[in-house]
């Protein structure tokens, strides 16, 4: 007899596959993407090639080195979408060395060296993000404002491939072209320089823009609004659980609310925090990466939680204006904990584990309403 | 009524193309092949030699103990050999099996039948219910009596009559329940009177209206029968499931249903009591669902114990492309055939070939990536990808730690893994290793206790020699003493 695979039931299956979910993932962060290519230009089109193409160069690299096939590793879409999700995290006119290094340091060092798909402990995207911005914080933190593909100051197609590939400075009219801070570098800088919030905020936040993404900022993390509508498309379809986004947003949302009510000279609100940085992006499409994140439902509450909190202290209090990806990292270190210590109840079991004894509580109380034959 | 909900759960495509079609009788086929072994518990033991003229509904092999259930014959004729021959297990091993070579009279035995069943005592009915022979009939084939008498020791308050069958494809009860709902109720009564329970409710998924309609007009007189319609959703047929949703109470880890006073029976099972004691005639056919996108004629059959399944396949046409896997039973949780060469047993609900597009299997297994997928389909709340990582590296005691043998085997889990991670592979592989070293652990433990009895018997008698000696001595030296001294007066 003919037979695949192995001889034990079920002897049916849901059609669905690995290649399949990244598929589902890469369409939902396209609007976004599409939207930032829009909004800085060919030198963003630029960046999510090169970062792609070498996260797929690393990753055959990485298992012809491991002596693993290539072939289904290349399929199965999760280098696409690592080196996809690490371009959309950068600022959009990054050198392609920049991408290029992030590639490879995000597959081989995240992801290979864990033994490939699966085993990484951190997420391979913000694992290389972070060590771009330890290792090259110009680059990483040189931000352009909004110059639409098409419009007057938006650089022509062989200006852009000058852009990636010897450098910006000399081509584009103004310096401030390419100095256009972001909401939260901005508010963080200020604020140093003991400036009032309610002050300058208006220069730099302005709610219609950031839902929308017409302002300064990581090439595809600015539109809040088409990631939301990408990461709502995705729990619709069952391929991210809501208890992620809608942790992480939460405890954000409600730190940001409780320290603005404190004192709103010194914090700023919810709405500032949700609408800028990677929030969006990291609520939606990268702590939600099952790799790194709780298997259980209440696991993954406290571990989105956990980023939610950690993204607000790192913001307000920490070095640097924005603290997604280190935030992620720490709670992908946290994970084999929580996923340790919470489990769902097993059937027939106490939460502890003991057999259900039927003394008290609500089993005790149905079984005497069944006994009394309701 | 309230019904509760149980935790995850998959949709399979239903695939009950079958569910309009009626029961028909397979024609009877010249040889039949009867397991002894087609229960859970002691193979039986033949009661009856090569050569010997049998009836139909004659004892061939009685139960030895207790948990076991005998064998009669399917029809008449001469019984041809006792012998092994391939069983249905995916192993593909022989069992002894008692080999009936037809007659065609199909003549019946005389049987002792009861003019009112319900006068009997309630050990009395679970004692008939035993000597027919009749399992748990949606699978699992444990015998229905042991499970009747447990209304002995526990006070049962529900009796759930399983009419679930959330397999795909299968439609046997449901065609039972529709077209002879009278006899099952009847089954259902009897069995409340073996148990001395009050209550009766008979659930039936979603997706059968008219079999619970039918039950409904059969029991509309009876306020002990009540039939319930519960969500069409995989492993609903399961018993613990069952239980849960039906009560809301679950049965506590390693215990039985009856300890918290509910008992699951299959409506095929009630059909097989009804059978016994109200016509006097042993478990000796049942209802099969034979089907699957690969055969020509997918149909309900009533079939003869022991019928090969080439038979049954042969009456529906055999195939029209070639199966991409035949199974006995739902493609959730049956049994691969290693060919047709195999007998219809008491427990085998389906025939079934499957399509390769049917079942969609790939042939390698991709990385896991902790999608969480069959966690979130686990019905009993455990963490697959977890328990499969530890099983698959031969971890047994941390498999045991995250539950391991709480699983019901159900394969919702692989069912529903993106990348097709043969999970109840692993948890098969690693029970079945754990039985092993339990069994031998056993064996070890056995030879030990036996070796230690030898060594204290050994030293038991070393010391009662040494006794004997040193007291044999004492006696002599008193005898010396003595005989000294009265040498001594002499002197």
């Amino acid at each position: 007899m003919n037979n695949a695979g192995p001889l034990a039931s079920p002897h049916t299956r849901q059609s669905s596959s690995v290649s399949a979910i990244m598929l589902q993932v890469w369409l939902a962060l396209l609007p976004a993407s599409l939207f930032g290519v829009w909004l800085y230009g060919w030198p963003a089109l630029n960046l999510l090639l090169i970062t792609t193409a070498a996260a797929l160069a690393a990753e055959a690299l990485g298992q012809r080195l491991a002596g693993r096939p290539i072939m289904p590793s290349l399929k199965d879409g999760s280098a696409l979408l690592t080196g996809w999700i690490l371009a959309m995290t950068l600022p959009p006119w990054a050198p392609w060395w920049v991408a290029v290094i992030g590639a490879l340091f995000a597959i081989i060092i995240g992801k290979q060296v864990f033994g490939g798909l699966g085993q990484n402990l951190f997420n391979p995207a913000m694992l290389a993000r972070v060590a771009l911005l330890i290792a090259f914080p110009l680059e990483l933190t040189t931000w352009v404002a909004p110059q639409p593909l098409f419009s007057a100051n938006a650089p022509g197609f062989i200006d852009s491939l000058h852009i990636t590939f010897v450098g910006v400075a000399p081509l584009v009219g103004g310096v401030d072209a390419i100095s256009g801070a972001t909401v939260l570098d901005g508010i963080k800088t200020e604020l140093a320089r003991g400036a009032e919030l309610g002050v300058v905020l208006p220069d730099y936040y302005r709610a219609g823009d950031a839902m929308l993404g017409q302002m300064g900022g990581s090439l595809g993390e600015t539109s809040a609004l088409l990631l939301l509508l990408g990461g709502l498309y995705l729990i619709w379809r069952g391929h991210i659980t809501w208890q992620i986004p809608a942790a992480l947003l939460g405890t954000v949302a409600l730190l940001a609310t409780g320290f603005h009510l404190y004192d709103p000279l010194r914090f700023a609100h919810a709405g500032v925090h949700l609408l800028s940085g990677g929030l969006m992006l990291a609520a939606f499409f990268i702590a939600t990466d099952p790799v790194g994140s709780p298997a259980s439902r209440r696991g993954q509450l406290i571990f989105a939680a956990g980023i939610g909190a950690l993204v607000y202290i790192i913001r307000t209090w920490g070095g640097f204006p924005e603290g997604v990806a280190f935030a992620v990292l720490l709670m992908n270190a946290a994970t084999p904990l929580i996923d340790h210590y919470v489990r769902p109840r097993v059937y027939g079991r106490d939460p502890h584990g003991k057999p259900l004894d039927y003394q008290r509580g609500r089993f005790a109380r149905r079984l005497k309403k069944q006994q009394g034959g309701e | 009524m309230k019904l509760f909900r149980f935790r995850g759960g998959v949709h399979p495509a239903e695939q009950k193309t079958t569910r309009q079609l009626p029961i028909r009788p397979l024609p009877l086929p010249t040889r039949l092949y009867l397991p002894l072994q087609m229960h859970i518990g002691a193979p039986a033991v033949p009661v009856v030699g090569v050569g010997d003229q049998v009836l139909k509904g004659q004892l061939l092999a009685r139960a030895p103990s207790a948990v076991s259930a005998p064998v009669h014959a399917s029809t008449s004729g001469v019984i041809e050999a006792i012998d092994e021959f391939t069983a249905p297990h995916p192993s593909g091993l022989p069992v002894r099996t008692i080999v009936l070579r037809s007659d065609g009279e199909d003549r019946w035995s005389e049987s002792v039948v009861p003019i009112d069943p319900f006068r009997l005592s309630p050990t009395e009915i679970a004692q008939r219910v035993g000597e027919a022979g009749i399992v748990g009939m949606g699978g699992a084939a444990f015998p229905a009596a042991v499970k009747l008498q447990l209304g002995d020791r526990n006070r049962i308050h529900t009796l759930i009559i399983n009419g679930g069958e959330c397999e795909p494809y299968l439609t046997c009860d449901d065609r039972l329940m529709q077209e002879r709902p009278e006899a099952v109720i009847d089954g259902v009564r009897l069995m409340l009177r073996a148990l001395q329970c009050q209550r009766a409710l008979i659930a039936v998924e979603a997706n059968k209206p008219e079999a619970q309609q039918a039950l409904r007009r059969a029991c509309k007189e009876l306020s002990e029968v009540q039939v319930i319609e519960v969500p069409s959703r995989y492993p609903m047929g399961s018993e613990k499931q069952m239980i849960q949703t039906v009560t809301g109470l679950e049965v506590p880890a390693g215990k039985l249903a009856a300890e918290i006073g509910v008992m699951v029976h299959n409506v095929a099972t009630s059909y097989a009591v009804y059978q016994a004691l109200r016509h006097g005639r042993p478990l000796i056919s049942r209802i099969v669902t034979v089907s699957g996108g690969a055969l020509r004629e997918p149909t309900n059959l009533e079939v003869p114990l022991g019928t090969l399944v080439e038979e049954l396949i042969k009456h529906c046409g055999g195939f029209k492309e070639t199966p991409a896997r035949q199974l006995l039973g739902g493609p959730m949780m049956g049994t691969a055939l290693p060919h047709q060469q195999v007998p219809i047993v008491k427990g085998s609900n389906g025939v079934l070939a499957l399509s390769a597009a049917e079942t969609g299997l790939a042939p390698h297994a991709q990385p896991c990536i902790r999608c969480g997928r069959c966690a979130q389909a686990c019905p009993i709340g455990l963490l697959p990808m977890e328990l499969a990582s530890r099983a698959r590296h031969g971890k047994l005691d941390a498999a045991l730690d995250l539950g391991l043998l709480d699983c019901i085997g159900c394969g919702s889990c692989s069912y529903t893994c993106p990348a097709a991670i043969p999970l109840t592979q692993y948890f098969n592989f690693a029970k079945g290793e754990l039985a092993r070293q339990r069994e031998e652990q056993q064996k070890g433990e056995r030879t030990r206790a036996l070796a230690q009895a030898r060594q204290l018997r050994l030293e038991r008698e070393a010391e009662a020699k040494r006794l004997a000696a040193a007291k044999r001595k004492a006696e002599r030296e008193a005898k010396k003493r003595a005989e000294a001294a009265a040498q001594q007066e002499k002197v």
